[in-house]
């Protein structure tokens, strides 16, 4: 009897759970599309010109023609975050979507074919990961330069290895499995294969831990861009406005530093709250 | 065990060789001239091949590589051309304050995390749960230099306990203005290592041995000392030694932050001055780094765990 009374103890309490993170899931999709909405809509949103410098009116609070005020160079703040947003988020995006394809092929490839190109692949990811993902950025944007291209770069050379380790492992379970022998033994083409039946069983994971590799994204950018080593100024972002603004932050002026850093944050939560409720929904561990 | 280490050992040589060689390749094979970028605008042909000569730039690359290797083997790695100083001097001087405030970011990392994954714990799907979950995606979403920046302005400047950013000059100075930056690196960890030891422990306490104990009639909160707490420390150590590679990037971060003169300091001075054997040399030192916690970290699981040596 009392198996009974705890495994619909346990259903209650498994949808129940559901029902959070789906609402998380919600929550997190309302977030970002009200972030995309608005940096994509920047133009309509604000008349300022992000880069535009007033240096009769520094440093200002809200007024009706600048309602976050402006910053030490007269540059409104509402609009450079909106740019600078459009800048951090196209760039994020774009440097997740590379590694993914990049490393969901290889992943594929080795946990399908194994053999020499899974060994040499494998030990090359190993190699990658041993360097910290911010020492190797750093160094890479060095190396390759300061700017858009170059980060792009950096992260798309460290980050594939995530997702290869993910796809190779799971590619490895599911070529065990009967269907696979099956289309094996049909005489069906090992690229169909993986393409046709391997992939679509294995990619939920990459989805999911891709929401969390955006998140890793937004951070590594805007502490390039921090540290002067990122987007170059006068382009407008959340890691360059943290930064000067923390200058003034002794002086009492928190919101120069403290609106960038919450647009970040609150970007951040979107999307750990989309990957969290994805996780759940796609019935994937973590 | 000794069979156990002289196979990780062993597995672990391709991997510094790789290491060393993607370093190398970081530096040598990659597009632009360390000297024009060195001598900056206009340089002269003869001052670009005199320093080509002097870094060896002039040999065919494979000889540069083994250059390099052999250089490794002596503990030579070159020269700064800033500090007029050799690379291996400079780590020598550096590696401290990066290794202190790596330990110390962990040891607040743990006092943070581990009652937080205990209270997640035990009350599994509940309000409280949720709550730190949701702190928890506050927290990763922080940039740490902003958190960082936060501390500084509460707990430096608005009341005064902490300095601002510095080394200080005793010992004392050292330890003490550490401590703010690993409090730092220690609230980046929490979500990280709140999220593995919640699982870990939830697992403890569905364990047979805790029904056991529950039913000798041990109270909960015996239960969640002896066997929570102690399991989740374990576990913890060996979740520490994955997220070294996190470690390593945020002291990184958070010595250019604070101005703490470590191996962070160090690879970001070498980038602004492009002094390329100074980012050459850092970076090398941070992968090995890397290496060498996660061997020290399977040992040390493998002498607390003997299931661990046969995987």
């Amino acid at each position: 009897m009392s198996t009974v009374i705890s495994s619909s103890d346990a259903n209650i309490r498994r949808i129940k759970k559901l029902q959070i993170n789906n609402f998380r899931l919600y929550l997190g999709i309302f977030i970002i599309l009200t972030v995309i909405f608005m940096v994509l809509m920047a133009s309509y949103l604000t008349k300022s010109d992000p880069i535009k410098q007033d240096l009769m009116n520094t440093l200002q609070g809200g007024t009706p023609e600048h309602f976050l005020g402006t910053d030490n160079l007269g540059r409104d703040v509402w609009s450079r975050l909106l740019y600078g947003g459009r800048t951090d988020l196209i760039l994020a995006s774009a440097a997740v979507l590379a590694p993914f394809i990049l490393g969901t092929i290889l992943g594929a490839i080795c946990g399908y074919f194994s053999g020499w190109v899974d060994t040499l692949v494998m030990r090359i990811a190993d190699v990658v990961a041993a360097f910290p993902f911010y020492v190797l950025v750093i160094s890479l944007v060095f190396i390759l330069g300061n700017g858009v291209g170059s980060i792009f770069i950096a992260i798309t050379l460290v980050s594939w290895v995530a997702y290869a380790r993910i796809v190779r492992g799971e590619t490895m379970i599911v070529r065990s499995k009967e269907f696979i022998e099956a289309a094996q033994t049909g005489g069906i083409s090992n690229r169909k294969i993986i393409t046709r039946h391997v992939l679509p069983n294995v990619i939920t994971q990459a989805i999911v831990y891709a929401m969390s590799d955006i998140v890793l994204n937004i951070g590594v950018i805007v502490t390039l861009s921090y540290f002067g080593l990122g987007i170059v100024p006068p382009t407008p972002d959340w890691g360059r406005m943290i930064a000067e603004g923390q200058q003034f932050l002794a002086g009492g002026y928190y919101a120069l530093t403290i609106l960038p850093a919450l647009a970040v944050i609150v970007t951040s939560l979107g999307l750990s709250f989309i990957g969290d409720g994805l996780a759940v929904a796609l019935r994937v561990k973590r | 065990m000794i069979r156990f280490l002289v196979k990780r050992i062993v597995l672990l040589v391709p991997v510094v060789f790789g290491i060393i060689t993607a370093t190398f390749l970081l530096m040598h094979a990659t597009p632009g001239d360390p000297a024009l970028t060195y001598l900056g605008n206009h340089p002269t042909p003869e001052a670009v091949a005199s320093l080509h000569h002097q870094w060896g730039l002039d040999k065919p690359v494979t000889n540069q590589y083994f250059d390099f290797i052999g250089g490794l083997f002596t503990g030579d790695l070159g020269s700064s051309l800033f500090y007029n100083e050799t690379i291996l001097k400079l780590i020598a001087l550096k590696l401290p304050p990066t290794l202190m405030l790596m330990v110390m970011g962990s040891l607040f990392g743990i006092i943070f995390a581990l009652p937080l994954a205990i209270w997640t714990a035990v009350r599994k799907d509940k309000f409280i749960d949720h709550l730190i979950s949701l702190m928890n995606a506050v927290i990763l979403g922080m940039p740490i230099f902003f958190i960082g920046a936060m501390g500084i302005l509460f707990f430096a400047l608005k009341i005064p306990i902490f300095p601002v950013g510095g080394y200080g000059e005793s010992n004392l100075q050292h330890l003490w203005s550490l401590v703010l930056p690993s409090i730092t690196i220690g609230l980046g960890l929490v979500p990280l290592l709140v999220r593995s030891l919640r699982t870990s422990v939830i697992e403890s306490l569905d364990s047979e041995y805790v029904a056991f104990a529950r039913s000798k009639g041990l109270k909960n909160r015996a239960v969640w000392l002896k066997y929570a707490l102690r399991n989740g420390s374990i576990s913890g150590i060996s979740i520490l030694g994955i997220q070294v590679g996190y470690l390593a990037g945020g002291s990184l971060v958070i010595e250019n932050v604070f101005a703490i003169p470590g191996m962070g300091s160090f690879l970001m001075s070498g980038i602004l001055n492009r002094d390329f054997p100074v980012v050459q040399g850092a970076t090398l030192t941070f992968a090995m780094l890397v290496v060498l916690v996660y061997l020290f970290t399977d040992v040390a699981y493998a002498l607390l765990d003997p299931r661990a040596r046969f995987k």
